[in-house]
């Protein structure tokens, strides 16, 4: 069970262009490196291809999708990784070797364990 | 109280943040070995100046506080229908609890109010009212506070732990700040404040001297206590019978500590031969222990005081720096030499002492109307009454000297 979950915050680019190969690269770098103890996480497209759902008029009601939200600030969340660490210091240590961290910022937020 | 019920109560304070240390870890709630130490200490106040103290105060204080903790565990496992682990039945204090403690309430994922409040309230064994009013924030904002911080600690896993040493410089210097905070909290602290508030120093020196202790050969840790002693060795010469601030230049000397300047002075020729690169909290003491072995201000070693301070930015490049380096300079060479230097500082037009330093070289430059402007522009800016009051009588003394000036030859029109 992954315990904690790191949101990558960096400049809203497209990891398909051919300019972010070599940053793409060091995200590659870090998935073989940290490998053992990130079991999942993946670069999202940027948010000009995001979209919001909201359903009007509470459970049931009429679906509202909407493009968006663009990011307003420099960084926008661009990625994410499940950790699978045992305390903070750890996930803080696996969470400085993702490129965002010296690019942008790393969130890093403890996952609840429901025990199901 | 008489003096031996305070020893028997700086005793159970002192041995009582240890067990808190250990139960934490035994535990793995703040929460609960909080309430099973408090427990414990209020039974040895009572009963060990009636029945004298136990030959190992810590084992009395654990074994007791143990039991309650196990109440309390069993209590909480009932309610949540668990079997009350076992666990704790063999809680023995490691060397490195009370270590773990002051790391994990001074961790830098942790607000740095927040790293304050639990200093006090565990390490330093406060109350929360007591924390409350000491830091001047109303009790369900700082029981608010404390929460949050315990919660985070619990859910978030930040470890109970000593780190590792290539991280130990870091996460010092984040325990030295904390450290640093609640001496300057008490030390801002005027006659007018609260008891509790101005107690702070003491709190904050009691901590440093724990540092040292735990870690006799960190330059960090000897320079941050080296630095707290110095500055508490002027407390008494500081402020004015109405409480205002006196400068140092106007302080009695008589009156400053002599056996802490002594103390502090040592602990900077250990810190510095511990050192083996600049490190900021032993360069600022080497900076006090200057001022504090001069006999006189105007017999200061300038040139000592500049060179340190030259070292200091290497490792500290801040305007403030720079602003206390420039005030050293006029010092040195005089105020012609230090004015470019001051106004060259960028970055503190909203720092009162930036304008009030300016206004001061200004007025010894013989430039009033510069130098009005100047404690003009400080006043205007977010100080203290008593450092507000001593502006006002800087810049009336200013205009008491221009008067005869202004009768016999008025300003020419702007």
């Amino acid at each position: 069970m992954p315990s904690y979950l790191a949101l990558t915050y960096t400049a809203d680019v497209d990891w398909t262009e051919p300019e972010q190969a070599a940053e793409l690269a060091e995200y590659r770098e870090f998935m073989a490196a940290a490998g053992a103890v990130v079991p999942g996480g993946t670069a999202l497209y940027p948010t000009a291809t995001a979209t919001q759902v909201r359903v009007a008029g509470g459970k049931g009601g009429d679906v509202l999708t909407t493009d968006g939200p663009y990011a307003e600030t420099k960084e926008a969340l661009t990625g994410y990784y499940l950790l699978d660490c045992a305390d903070l210091d750890e996930a803080v240590r696996v969470a400085a070797k993702l490129p965002a961290a010296w690019n942008g910022a790393v969130e890093v937020r403890p996952i609840i364990d429901f025990g199901g | 109280m008489t003096s031996a019920g305070d020893a028997v109560a700086r005793l159970v304070r002192d041995e009582g943040t240890r067990v808190l240390a250990t139960l934490i870890r035994v535990t793995g709630s703040v929460d609960v070995a909080q309430d099973a130490t408090q427990d414990a200490v209020v039974r040895a106040l009572q009963m060990w100046p009636v029945d004298g103290v136990p030959d190992n105060p810590r084992a009395w204080l654990l074994v007791t506080a143990k039991r309650r903790a196990i109440d309390i565990l069993r209590r909480e496992a009932r309610r949540a229908g668990k079997e009350a682990e076992s666990m704790i039945t063999d809680a023995v204090p490691a060397r490195d609890d009370l270590l773990r403690l002051v790391f994990t309430c001074c961790h830098p994922a942790l607000a740095v109010e927040a790293q304050v409040a639990l200093a006090l309230r565990t390490l330093g064994g406060l109350s929360m009212a007591e924390v409350a009013r000491a830091l001047l924030v109303p009790e369900p904002t700082m029981a608010k506070r404390l929460t949050r911080a315990k919660q985070k600690i619990a859910q978030a896993r930040i470890p109970y732990r000593v780190p590792p040493d290539e991280e130990l410089p870091a996460r010092l210097a984040s325990v030295a700040a904390t450290v640093y905070l609640i001496f300057n909290e008490g030390y801002a602290a005027g006659s007018g404040d609260s008891l509790v508030r101005v107690a702070l120093t003491a709190e904050a020196l009691r901590l440093a001297r724990m540092l040292a202790d735990l870690m006799p050969d960190e330059p960090t840790v000897l320079g941050l206590l080296a630095l707290l002693v110095l500055h508490d060795s002027r407390r008494t010469a500081r402020l004015s019978p109405t409480g205002g601030p006196v400068l140092l230049a106007d302080q009695d000397r008589s009156r400053w500590h002599a056996e802490s300047i002594k103390e502090g002075v040592s602990l900077v020729g250990r810190a510095l031969r511990r050192s083996p690169a600049p490190n900021s909290y032993v360069l600022q003491a080497a900076i006090a222990a200057c001022h504090a072995l001069a006999p006189s201000y105007a017999e200061t070693n300038w040139d000592a005081v500049v060179s340190w301070y030259d070292v200091l930015l290497t490792v500290e490049d801040t305007p403030v720096t720079r602003l206390n380096r420039a005030v050293a300079v006029a010092e040195r060479d005089g105020p012609a030499e230090a004015l470019p230097l001051v106004d060259a500082i960028e970055g503190l037009s909203g720092y009162p002492w930036w304008h009030a330093t300016r206004a001061e070289l200004l007025r010894r430059l013989d430039r009033p109307a510069e130098a009005r402007a100047a404690y003009e522009n400080a006043l205007t800016l977010d100080l203290s009454t008593p450092q507000a009051d001593h502006l006002r009588n800087r810049l009336a003394d200013l205009k008491e000297a221009e008067k005869p000036e202004e009768t016999q030859e008025p300003p020419p029109p702007p």
